[in-house]
């Protein structure tokens, strides 16, 4: 199966204000195929958003791209021309972001705000433009979506400006969607809802989601892999069950001991201290070679400390990056 | 025993829109009732636009409830007149959500620690800044790291500096309003240990407000359940979280993601 994604060792860095380089992205590796879910887990500063900027090209004035090849649909994203470039997005890549209040327009309607993004991609006549607006509203929206269509962002609920997000990201028919935190600032049950949308967008549309998040509990029974990020580089990836449940890197292993246990299973650990990392977050601009998360690792080795760990294969489209395990 | 906090029917009503007539209103809380016994913790959940922040407002003195009453160690909070209620607020104190947000990001961690100190008139202008030092050490903010702006600083030690700012008027209850929801899950990790630690050395009673049901079991003595502007259920943590009575507290329950049991035989060893 080709895959409709294929990313090859990216390097992302930015300047700061002397003009020295942080690495942000240090040679990433993966690939998706059509229809696939990929979650990708990382706590702040681990490069998750930056890898969702990279891949369309919409980093921030000082973040550049080194190296790199990020092939979708046959082309070379990095080095598509900026007019094909503004095809693809938007056009065969949706980008959802965290926040919805401030990704819409506040003063106009959200219909609009759908039709403008066909708008860009294909010239229809009025008429046109607004039946494919209500149609795509009414995927997400199947009750009021005539209401909704009239409404000022102001007017709708957190979980209704996200879908109204989703729509945009839908509407010119991409085969991937990218999503950075998409339920981020949702309660519980609203988020569930939008990750179920997901789920039926998927099984509709075949799309692929590349999905962002800081928590790992969000992709169980949704992501078909997971991609760990720290500081920069891939420490995990492989099927959602396996990394979450016998997770092989010491860092996976050790995020996923920090979330407070199931309290069905942990009646008598109530107000018990919760495990953490002991040391503190990666910072980027000082640790240069040697495995990023050795000085916080239980089980770091000699080795860690000068040599960058290369995949090791533990299982089928499961790799881990540690000298734990042999290459 | 007598709690620390009781709310009693406590109800407030905002205008509904601004083209509606006077009379419209819209209840934001509708009836609350709950009780935290001192030196301990109550997690208050319920869906977004339940009313949790409206009531953690009321109870901080500010917004003024439309009926109902806010009894503090005897005193009815609600009934209290502007200068009354400025001689009560360093006893309850606020952390926020997006620490970001809640602080200056131009001043340091320490003239942020010292300014509840100014503001309330206390101590010289060096006691000042030697007692703010005191408390970021406590929350685990390093001297050499006083000095930074907040917005230097990662979001663990921006919510770290929220809750030294927090305790330094030495309040008796602190509201956590969401105060953990923004950061990842090893900080969350982190400030719930530092909480945890606070309580039992200082003997603080936590009014939690969240919607994470899992943070909520890991916290809380006691749970309250909100669902549009009543509270619908309350008790010990574990009653409502193993027999949930209320269907809000079900579908809240419900809705709380988690990760399947991990089982690493690599880092266990």
């Amino acid at each position: 199966m080709t895959p409709l994604l294929k990313v090859q060792d990216l390097r992302v860095a930015y300047s700061d204000r002397m003009g020295e380089l942080c690495p942000a992205l240090a040679g990433v590796n993966f690939d998706l195929g059509p229809g696939e879910i990929l979650g990708v887990v990382g706590e702040s500063g681990s490069g998750k958003s930056t890898l969702a900027a990279a891949l369309l090209r919409l980093l921030p004035s000082n973040g550049r791209i080194q190296q790199g090849t990020v092939f979708f649909e046959g082309k070379n994203l990095l080095d598509v021309s900026p007019q094909d470039l503004r095809k693809i997005r938007g056009g065969r890549i949706g980008l959802i972001f965290q926040e919805p209040s401030s990704s819409l327009h506040p003063t106009m309607q959200v219909g609009r705000q759908v039709s403008d993004v066909l708008a860009a991609h294909e010239s229809f006549d009025r008429r046109t433009l607004g039946e494919k607006t209500s149609q795509l509203l009414a995927t997400v929206f199947p009750v009021d979506a005539a209401r909704i269509s009239g409404s000022y962002p102001h007017e709708l609920s957190g979980g209704q400006r996200q879908r109204v997000l989703i729509v945009q990201a839908i509407a010119c028919g991409p085969s991937l969607v990218i999503a950075d935190e998409p339920t981020a600032s949702l309660d519980p049950t609203t988020q569930q809802e939008i990750l179920q949308l997901f789920q039926t967008l998927r099984q509709k549309l075949g799309l692929a989601i590349i999905l962002i998040t800081h928590n790992p509990a969000l992709l169980v029974g949704l992501a078909d892999r997971l991609l760990v990020l720290y500081a920069g580089r891939i420490a995990e990836i492989g099927p959602t069950a396996p990394v979450l449940t016998a997770p092989q890197h010491p860092y996976t292993a050790a995020l996923l001991r920090c979330l407070p246990s199931h309290f069905a299973e942990s009646q008598g650990s109530r107000k018990a201290r919760l495990q953490v990392i002991p040391g503190d977050p990666p910072d980027l601009s000082l640790r240069a070679q040697g495995c990023q998360f050795e000085p916080r690792c239980a089980l770091r080795m000699e080795v860690c400390k000068s040599d960058e760990p290369k995949a090791a294969t533990v299982g089928e489209r499961h790799e881990v990056f540690c000298f734990k395990f042999p290459s | 025993m007598q709690p620390l906090l009781r709310v009693e029917n406590l109800v407030k009503h905002y205008a509904a829109g601004r083209s509606a007539p006077s009379k419209d209103k819209f209840a934001a809380l509708d009836g609350v009732s709950l009780s935290i016994p001192a030196r301990t913790t109550l997690a208050l959940i319920g869906e977004s636009g339940s009313g949790k922040s409206t009531l953690a407002l009321c109870i901080a003195c500010l917004e003024h409830p439309t009926s109902g009453s806010i009894w503090f160690e005897g005193i009815d909070v609600a009934a209290l007149d502007e200068n009354q209620q400025r001689l009560l607020r360093p006893q309850i104190q606020l952390v926020f959500q997006d620490p970001a947000s809640s602080l200056n990001p131009r001043w340091t961690a320490l003239e942020i620690v010292s300014e509840p100190f100014f503001v309330q008139g206390r101590f010289s202008k060096q006691e000042r800044s030697d007692k703010a030092g005191t408390w970021l050490d406590r929350v685990g903010i390093s001297r050499k790291m006083v000095s930074r702006r907040a917005d230097e600083l990662s979001g663990g030690q921006k919510q770290r500096l929220a809750i030294a700012r927090a305790l330094a008027l030495e309040p008796k209850l602190i509201i956590l309003d969401e105060a953990l929801s923004a950061l990842d899950c090893s900080v969350q990790a982190q400030i719930s240990n530092l909480l945890l630690e606070l309580q039992s050395s200082l003997g603080l009673t936590y009014l939690f407000i969240t919607h994470d049901s899992a943070m909520a079991a890991q916290l809380a003595d006691q749970i309250a359940v909100m669902d549009h502007g009543r509270t619908v259920e309350s008790g010990p943590a574990e009653k409502i979280l193993s027999s949930p009575g209320h269907g809000a507290t079900r579908s809240l329950l419900a809705a709380t993601p988690r990760v399947p049991e991990t089982h690493s035989v690599l880092v266990d060893s």
